[in-house]
């Protein structure tokens, strides 16, 4: 391959993306209303968009002849590189909203400074995922507002959705090699040059919806590396099924 | 919860130098989430450059039982139809 870490540092962007969006897209027809129905499964199509972009860009670079649906659908596990935050269930609407402000905020730092890659492709994306990525964080912060700030109830389980996953937050500024490589060539973002200014707003947020902000020593990493949590294995086996299944099939 | 959540109803601009159409309804508990409601529902192809919501016990209806006496009684006066001027082409949207 011509560059193989400029390959893999465009994967560990966009399979965040692309589980998050399989996430998401778990929720379509299931909503709480049919409102925040059509919000998520909003949310999830502007990340597959995104993801496409990366995909495309990535099988160009890696020059076998492959294709964007072969890059999503049809890799082993242990390679995609998705954070552990995207991967967690769905357990309930806290946690929907919880993981995708936890997300959302680190999202739009991210494209932000990639919006300054000297690669002109991967800031192009960057360009057009601004205004999305800024209406998810609109929508998930309102809502974690909404729940923290609401009953007695919403609030305790905002906590907990939050508490449970704040474990995941930390290895969102993890640097693989392929993030140094990136970096130093001027084409990666620099994760750690926005961790504490990304943990002052999400706490400030946390306050200002009555919630606390978990303190925490250990944190909980392995999927930028590929090891992921048991939760991996079935959204895969439901995202490659029909390409599994019937191989080459198209719409 | 959601069985509690007031109606709002929707007014969408489809492009500038038009008015705001009723497009539907749709449920929030607040004006601001009306706003977010409408735009995933109603403006996601791209149907829309401005959204106004209103509360729906806001609007004050006609009663249908009504009908003859307020709208019947226009039936025959068609010389209230502005029909007899006659329009230059520039003028659009009248």
């Amino acid at each position: 391959m011509n560059n193989e870490n400029l390959y893999n540092y465009i994967l560990s962007i966009a399979d965040n993306s692309l589980i998050l969006a399989q996430r998401l897209g778990e929720l379509c027809g299931h909503g709480p209303t049919l409102e925040t129905d059509i919000a998520g499964t909003n949310i999830s199509l502007d990340l597959i968009g995104q993801t496409r972009s990366y995909y495309q860009y990535a099988a160009k670079i890696q020059g076998e002849g492959k294709t964007e649906d072969d890059i999503a659908f049809l890799r082993l596990e242990r390679d995609y590189k998705n954070v552990l935050l995207v991967e967690q269930p769905n357990t309930h609407f806290g946690y929907v909203m919880g993981r995708q402000y936890l997300f959302d905020v680190f999202h739009l730092m991210l494209m932000n400074e990639l919006l300054k890659s000297k690669d002109d492709t991967l800031a192009a994306i960057a360009k057009k995922g601004i205004k999305e990525v800024s209406y998810h964080k609109r929508f998930s912060g309102d809502w974690v507002k909404r729940l923290g700030d609401g009953t007695e109830e919403s609030n305790q389980k905002m906590q907990e959705a939050i508490d449970d996953l704040w474990t995941y937050t930390d290895e969102l500024f993890d640097l693989t090699e392929a993030d140094k490589a990136m970096i130093a060539e001027g084409v990666g973002v620099d994760t750690s040059k926005f961790k504490e200014q990304y943990y002052t707003e999400v706490s400030d947020l946390l306050k200002e919806a009555n919630l606390e902000v978990p303190e925490r020593k250990y944190f909980t990493r392995g999927g930028k590396k590929g090891t992921h949590s048991e939760y991996m294995g079935y959204i895969l086996s439901d995202l490659q099924y029909m390409q599994r299944t019937y191989p080459n099939m198209e719409w | 919860m959601s069985k509690n959540w007031p109606l709002w109803e929707i007014f969408v601009r489809s492009k500038n130098g038009l008015e705001h159409r009723h497009f539907g309804s749709l449920h929030a508990a607040d004006a601001e989430m009306a706003l977010a409601n409408a735009r995933d529902v109603y403006t996601r192809r791209m149907e829309g450059v401005s959204i106004w919501v209103v509360e729906s016990k806001h609007i004050t209806a006609s009663n249908p039982e009504n009908n003859g006496e307020l709208f019947e009684p226009a039936q025959d006066k068609i010389y209230r139809h502005p029909t007899f001027y006659e329009l230059p082409d520039d003028v659009k949207h009248m």
